[in-house]
């Protein structure tokens, strides 16, 4: 199935989140996760089921003002 | 000292980390500040480049408290999402909330911040809300839970310093209690000074100090800037007059003509 991560479409097998986040290689990465618009906490993310066209984003620290 | 949501702080100065040359000199540029506390931020993170993890770091090792914002969310539920994520990320509850209204002005869009504020608060978040230096505003923000305000001075990046002097007198004569902190158009130590004899609490700059020929030297001024406004408030400034008043005794002068 196709899923819009971070604004790129691709293709992911991974059934849930947490799945999606190893499949991409972010493994110990410090991020933070939304699916579809709604905070996911990590804890969440293996509960967090995958459907086709679905939004992810993965944000981490950056500078800020 | 300045207390803030229960946290004691010996410096007055907040700094931003961004639109600095290069990640060594916002870490000198920090440490000339004495900022005990500076502001960060979210955004999207490839699992190929990772440049968060490299900030980060950075940021770690300098030992301060960081105050995430939500900068660039223009609606409540951008807002409000982004503070999620970044109590998780940066394990903070503390955040600088920012609904931008105008993309000209990056003016807050203060019904946007007051509902905001509210849904953040409830959750235990420590807000703190960039707004304008309305009263009306200012009353609602600390009704939905706010315990401390940051005024802009001028618009964002603009370094134009105090905009609206009266207005933020008024502001801080209304509310002499909360924690008000000067955040954003402020341009040079001088403004940053004027801020602190003003009795505003603290001032948050970025990017006067980040875009300066020499930002760890900036950074080493407005920290001298910000002791000295806050000393002068404190030592009591006096009364502005129209006409002069002779410094020099005029008892005693001499007659020579």
């Amino acid at each position: 199935m196709k899923i819009l991560v971070n604004g790129a479409w691709r293709d992911t097998s991974a059934v849930d989140l947490a799945a999606a986040l190893h499949e991409m290689g972010y493994g110990e990465a410090v991020v933070a996760t939304a699916l579809n618009g709604e905070f996911v906490p990590a804890g969440s993310r293996p509960a967090a089921r995958l459907a086709d066209g679905d939004r992810i984003e993965v944000l981490a620290p950056m500078q800020g003002g | 000292m300045l207390q803030v949501y229960g946290i004691e702080l010996r410096s007055r100065l907040f700094l931003g980390t961004s639109r600095y040359p290069s990640p060594a000199v916002l870490s000198e540029a920090v440490k000339a500040s004495r900022a005990q506390v500076v502001t960060v931020s979210l955004r999207r993170e490839s699992s190929g480049e990772r440049a968060g993890q490299g900030f980060w770091s950075i940021i770690r090792e300098l030992g301060v408290r960081v105050l995430p914002n939500t900068a660039g969310c223009h609606s409540v539920k951008e807002a409000v999402t982004t503070a999620q994520m970044a109590r998780e990320v940066f394990g903070t509850s503390w955040i600088k909330l920012e609904v931008i209204g105008e993309d000209d002005t990056l003016q807050p869009d203060v019904f946007g911040l007051v509902e905001a504020a509210r849904i953040l608060a409830a959750d235990g978040f420590e807000v703190f809300p960039y707004t304008t230096e309305d009263l009306v505003v200012a009353d609602k923000l600390l009704a939905a839970g706010c315990r401390v305000l940051m005024p802009w001075g001028a618009p964002i990046g603009s370094g134009r310093g105090l905009n609206n002097l009266f207005g933020l007198k008024a502001l801080r004569a209304h509310f002499p209690e909360v924690p008000l902190v000067i955040d954003a158009g402020i341009g040079v130590p001088s403004h940053a000074a004027q801020a602190m004899e003003l009795g505003f609490d603290a001032v948050l700059i970025n990017t006067a100090v980040a875009q300066a020929a020499d930002p760890v030297r900036m950074a080493a001024a407005f920290a001298q800037a910000v002791e000295a406004g806050w000393d002068a408030r404190l030592a009591g400034p006096m009364e502005p007059r129209d006409l002069a008043a002779p410094s020099t005794p005029v008892i005693g002068t001499a007659f020579l003509k």
